[in-house]
């Protein structure tokens, strides 16, 4: 018996492998193989079905039926139940939030209907590591369609006619950075893939690298056909070892079916890609900085002009785009300009890829079309907020972007009116708050981060943003004065002004929209000494509500520090100079006369 | 192997679908033909495995698309075992029992690529589709 009958995908993104999905399937086959299984059943490690707080998944088919959260020791019961008696382990099947219905298709969860996958389209579809997968799934069509069928400005003009815009943050239409790449004459040019993804949350490019290598190796080709270039390097940081692993298997796999090479598809085409590990520096992802990088240099900024579309790495002329534009070129290619053009807005055509994350119930990588709301994107996909809370806000572009309030839930997402709204598109990141996240130390954390990655260079963005920094630091121990709200307004919009690169240029947004939504909370800190959620340590206090204290001695029990007084069965009182505000006490109180600050 | 020409790629491409098809059915149910086989224990006993791997040896060896052999469990007809339905789109669903090896390359040629009822070995001809 040859025959495969059914294939069992395991999710064998970075989430779920870090949740022991190899031992799954190590597991899976070994469970097979007792029952006598193993010749008509495979077992397929595939790339992120996106659905990483479910992780690990494990999809059957052709049954279609979905499950979730799976431990090795489940590798037992699905062998035994499903494939020997076709029936469902109904407990690992997913349970919608709102409803707790439990689904086995995964095309009637919400998470999964409103999506549109391009990008996307073949993680946790195919095995990465096998490009005849690849393959049957229409790859290197587009390629080879290109190469035999179409002069390089045919190309240039479907993916400018698509409206394709740049993935990384920037929003460039794509087909014109080829075309300015084309139009620049020298004898040698690149092309560059940037994999530096570095927004705190966000990992849809490491995840298409993990789940769909050969659809970059692909688009790069094609991209470096256009503009007249025979190398192209991709520039990924050495933290994404699976990643890196599966890239190497694919330019491995690439060459030896001479996709990557001499005379591609018998054209005079000839192209192949090198990696180059970045550190893992925020920077990095700004083009000019990146070159220099993959040169060997430090990674610091240059001033634009010269584009590197003129002079880039090796003062070559340079075509850099990232991970997820990559990913979409083969399916512009095969089905055409007007397809890609007729999803999404009148100026941002096609999908996005988010990264949702932060206090949702389903954390995970979305991909909808251009124009969905950010209430159908956190509510119907991401199943609304955990614990049944309020949504505070939703912060998008990650530390370059802004906070987006209730108020704008239902705008549509697009480049341009995210930036109407105060925030941007950036990478895709999205991290939801809810209300017991303190504006102020978000603001904070974000600043953190970009002083610490700004690379120096120029000074508004070396001493800027850590004046900024130092100044919210002070606000969240309670230091604040009244002048500070001015002074980071004005600094912040001086950064703005001055920075040498987008890193600094837009390292303030964070400030400067929670400062605009959410200034009482500011104010708060600094004139009251409050922090309304608690986050604040240093401004937390806690204190005792004298009706509601019954004097059980619950809290002085929990007390770390011993800084709650009182005799049984009486009212008990916190020294408020020596709480650490650890918030044992509130915990521990069963009357709630413990007052959170 | 070099794939010098898209015409080798597409050969690749052809001989690698037929490895990975089984999961291009997932979405759409709307036109595929589904052959149910009751696999529970009293099933397993009277044979369903190789009834079922009858049914995908002679759909890969016919080369049949827009079908899916789906085990599902416990069908309830225990006098009649090995069953399978055959839902053929835009027709009511047929259940058949006693189907060992022999029948499940009748049913293919017959029924499926033919739309020829097999009347002698039908269980129940209308009823609610699984």
């Amino acid at each position: 018996m040859s025959k495969i009958r059914s294939h069992i995908m395991v999710c064998g993104g970075t989430g779920c492998v870090s949740s022991s999905s190899e031992e799954i399937i190590s597991s899976l086959k070994s469970e097979l193989k007792k029952n006598g299984y193993d010749k008509e059943i495979k077992v397929v490690k595939t790339g992120c079905f996106g659905f990483c707080g479910q992780g690990p998944i494990v999809k059957i088919h052709p049954d279609n039926v979905f499950y979730v959260k799976v431990k090795p020791e489940d590798a037992k019961e699905i062998i035994e139940e499903q494939i020997i008696k076709g029936r469902k382990v109904e407990r690992l099947l997913y349970s919608e939030p709102v409803t707790d219905i439990k689904l086995d298709e995964y095309s009637k969860m919400n998470f999964y209907k409103k999506q549109y996958r391009i990008a996307l389209r073949n993680c946790g579809l195919i095995n990465p590591e096998d490009i005849n997968e690849y393959i049957a799934f229409n790859g290197y069509e587009a390629l080879g369609k290109v190469l035999t069928e179409m002069t390089q400005d045919d190309v240039i003009k479907v993916i400018k006619d698509s409206g394709l815009r740049g993935r990384g943050g920037g929003g460039f239409p794509t087909g014109l950075k080829w075309e300015f790449t084309k139009r620049s004459i020298n004898d040698q040019k690149y092309i560059i893939c940037n994999a530096d993804e570095g927004d705190p949350g966000a990992f849809m490019d490491r995840s298409i690298l993990e789940g769909d290598p050969h659809s970059v190796l692909e688009a790069m080709a094609i991209g470096a056909y256009a503009i007249g270039a025979n190398h192209g390097v991709i520039y990924i940081r050495a933290e994404y070892p699976l990643a890196i692993h599966r890239l190497e298997i694919a330019l491995k796999q690439a060459r030896e079916l001479g996709l990557l090479g001499n005379n591609i598809f018998s054209s005079d085409f000839n192209f192949d890609i090198e990696i180059k590990f970045g550190a893992g520096a925020f920077v990095c992802g700004e083009e000019t900085a990146l070159i220099h990088s993959v040169e060997g240099c430090r990674g610091e900024p240059t001033k634009k002009p010269p584009y590197p579309a003129e002079s880039g790495y090796n003062g070559k002329p340079t075509c850099v785009n990232n991970v997820e534009t990559f990913a979409n070129i083969t399916s512009i290619i095969n089905k055409g300009s007007k397809w890609f053009s007729s999803i999404g807005t009148e100026k941002s055509k096609g999908t996005k890829v988010f990264a949702l994350a932060g206090k949702v119930n389903n954390v995970g990588l979305v991909e909808v079309p251009m124009g969905t709301t950010l209430r159908e994107i956190i509510y119907d996909i991401g199943g609304g907020i955990t614990d049944d809370k309020d949504f505070k806000a939703v912060q998008t572009g990650g530390p370059s972007g802004g906070v987006i309030t209730k108020a704008d839930l239902d705008t549509p997402i697009d480049y341009e009116s995210l930036k109407s709204i105060g925030s941007m598109m950036g990478s895709g990141g999205m991290i939801v708050m809810d209300e017991d996240n303190c504006m102020v130390n978000i603001a904070k954390f974000y600043l953190e981060f970009t002083q610490d990655e700004s690379c120096g260079k120029c000074t508004p963005c070396r001493v800027g943003t850590k004046r900024m920094y130092e100044i919210l630091d002070r606000i969240t121990n309670g230091e604040g004065v009244p002048e500070d709200i001015d002074k980071l307004i004005e600094l912040g919009n001086m950064i703005k002004d001055t920075a040498l690169c987008g890193l600094g240029q837009t390292a303030p947004n964070p400030v400067l929209s929670t400062l605009h939504y959410f200034r009482e909370e500011y104010e708060a800190h600094i004139n009251d000494k409050k922090c309304f959620t608690g986050t604040c340590k240093a401004l937390a206090k806690y204190s005792i509500d004298p009706e509601k204290c019954i004097g059980c001695t619950a809290c002085a029990r929990k007390c770390p520090v011993d800084c709650i007084s009182g005799s049984p069965k009486e009212v008990h009182v916190i020294d408020q100079d020596k709480c650490i505000a650890c918030g044992a006490c509130y915990d521990a109180c069963k009357f709630d006369a413990v007052i959170k600050p | 192997m070099a794939i010098k020409s898209l015409d080798e790629l597409r050969k690749i491409r052809e001989a690698s679908a037929k490895k990975v098809n089984l999961r291009e059915t997932g979405n759409s149910s709307e036109d595929i033909i589904e052959v149910l086989i009751g696999m529970a224990t009293c099933g397993i006993a009277a044979g369903a495995r190789e009834t079922l791997n009858t049914f995908i040896d002679e759909i890969d060896k016919k080369d049949i698309k827009n079908i899916r052999v789906i085990q599902v469990g416990c069908m309830g007809y225990c006098h009649s075992e090995p069953t399978v339905q055959v839902n053929i789109p835009g027709n009511s669903p047929v259940l058949y029992g006693n189907v060992d090896e022999k029948m499940a390359i009748d049913i293919i040629e017959k029924h499926i690529l033919n739309n020829e009822l097999l009347d002698e070995n039908i269980l129940i001809k209308t009823f609610e589709k699984a």
